[in-house]
């Protein structure tokens, strides 16, 4: 239960950090709060040769509202989003996520970007986000680029940051004042990763997230149009046939609990 | 190895460390400072709770590299703490232990708690205990404890 041996730099520019990257000897890992990579080490499920530590480079735990857009540096604590960092009505849902995710102890270290750019998909910001929409900034080589939310995990522990890119921050969308929101976790106990998710954001149009899948979390369309077309209820019963269309890969039982956290999260946008 | 300058309790402390140390083998082996106890050492169990700056962390999953400009609170850095010092008798009165071994990483938890949520009620206690497991007490004296102590700070 000790990590293997790996070598540890501590950066202090960003462009420094993606160098580090192109001219890591072995596989490099990024590391921000380290609070999912740190117990992968410790269970030796990852072996990084060299971990570059970003926890010293500025500019990346800002949180700032441009127009219609919520900028969030990557390096934000889930505790400071739990304590109420990010404004509006993105904020508050964003608030209701952060406050399930692990333990205090953890939350205390553990930053947004590293649980996207991590790309568990028991995690919490993964579907969380993806039900919101918007942007994942990415730095490299070339400079910044942007990304949607919408097609950033490709699968387990699979995102589409290359080789050499780091995952800086989020442009996500202001919702207004009548946006609904909903998130539902099915989980033994209050912190553990989820077992199942179902994120709801009805803003300009609805966002419908099945997460905690054996893949990368996905948009559940009928379940969109449903509430497009303006329900505000989901039964489990449809919630099944919805998730099932997309054809998962789910058991009986992966089947039902994916549908129940459907359902329970339609319900909580419309509480 | 890599350098490491923190302040432990107090005290401030320079060492050369392999990266992959953590901070509770570093406060434990190399500083002797036996009260923060290793448990489940991947993040789950929270018997090795410490402050960094003041916040509780999981010292098992950062590594001591992760502390370097930190200031580290462990159990033995309490003795002049209030909340702490009303925390230690909560426990002992209210039986909050039993075995011991994941009292050092409660007791720092039960302070975050009260100082945090000082308006905190049983079912957010029991909420913020998830991070803590104890598997003596069933967490009956624990809650009683730490709820006694909350009632006393707001008299």
């Amino acid at each position: 239960m000790k990590s293997a041996k790996f070598d540890h730099q501590r950066m202090v520019t960003l462009e420094e950090a993606v160098a580090a990257l192109g001219s890591a000897d072995g596989e490099a890992r990024i590391m921000g709060g380290g609070q999912s990579l740190g117990p992968m080490m410790n269970l030796r499920l990852a072996q990084p040769d060299l971990l570059i530590d970003l926890s010293r480079v500025g500019g990346l735990d800002g949180i700032e509202v441009a127009g219609d857009t919520i900028r969030i540096g990557a390096r934000v604590t889930h505790a400071r989003i739990e304590d109420g960092a990010v404004p509006g009505v993105t904020g508050a849902y964003m608030q209701f996520v952060a406050s399930g995710i692990s333990y205090r102890s953890v939350r205390n270290r553990g930053t947004i970007g590293g649980s996207v750019a991590h790309a568990d998909p028991s995690a919490d910001w993964p579907s969380a986000l993806l039900a919101l929409g918007g942007d994942v900034v990415i730095a490299g080589q070339d400079g910044e680029r942007r990304m949607p939310l919408d097609g950033f995990q490709i699968g387990p522990f699979a995102t589409g940051l290359g080789f050499e890119e780091i995952l800086t921050g989020f442009e996500l969308p202001t919702l207004g004042e009548g946006a609904k929101c909903g998130y539902y976790k099915v989980n033994r106990k209050p912190g553990e990763f989820a077992d199942a998710i179902g994120a709801v954001v009805i803003g300009s149009a609805p966002r419908v997230v099945c997460g905690a899948t054996e893949a990368a979390p996905f948009r559940v369309v009928a379940a969109e149009e449903r509430l497009a077309a303006g329900a505000a209820e989901i039964s489990v019963a449809d919630a099944r046939d919805m998730i099932a269309a997309q054809d998962p890969g789910f058991d009986d039982y992966d089947l039902q609990i994916h549908a129940v956290a459907l359902s329970r999260a339609v319900g909580r946008a419309f509480a | 190895m890599t350098e490491l300058t923190l302040k432990i309790n107090g005290e401030d402390v320079t060492a050369d460390v392999e990266p992959r140390l953590s901070l509770a083998d570093f406060v434990r082996d190399h500083r002797r400072l036996t009260g923060t106890h290793l448990g489940c050492e991947h993040g789950v169990c929270g018997a090795c709770t410490v402050l960094m700056n003041g916040e509780p962390v999981r010292s098992c999953i950062t590594f001591a590299v992760a502390a370097d400009g930190t200031e580290i609170t462990t159990i033995e850095g309490f003795d002049d703490d209030d909340p702490m010092t009303m925390l230690r008798q909560a426990f002992h009165e209210n039986h909050a232990l039993q075995c011991g071994y994941c009292t050092p990483g409660m007791l720092v938890a039960a302070r975050d708690i009260v100082t945090r949520l000082p308006d905190a009620d049983e079912d957010r206690v029991r909420l913020e205990l998830a991070g803590n497991l104890c598997r003596c007490t069933g967490y009956v004296g624990i809650v009683n404890a730490i709820l006694s102590v909350i009632e006393k700070r707001q008299a």
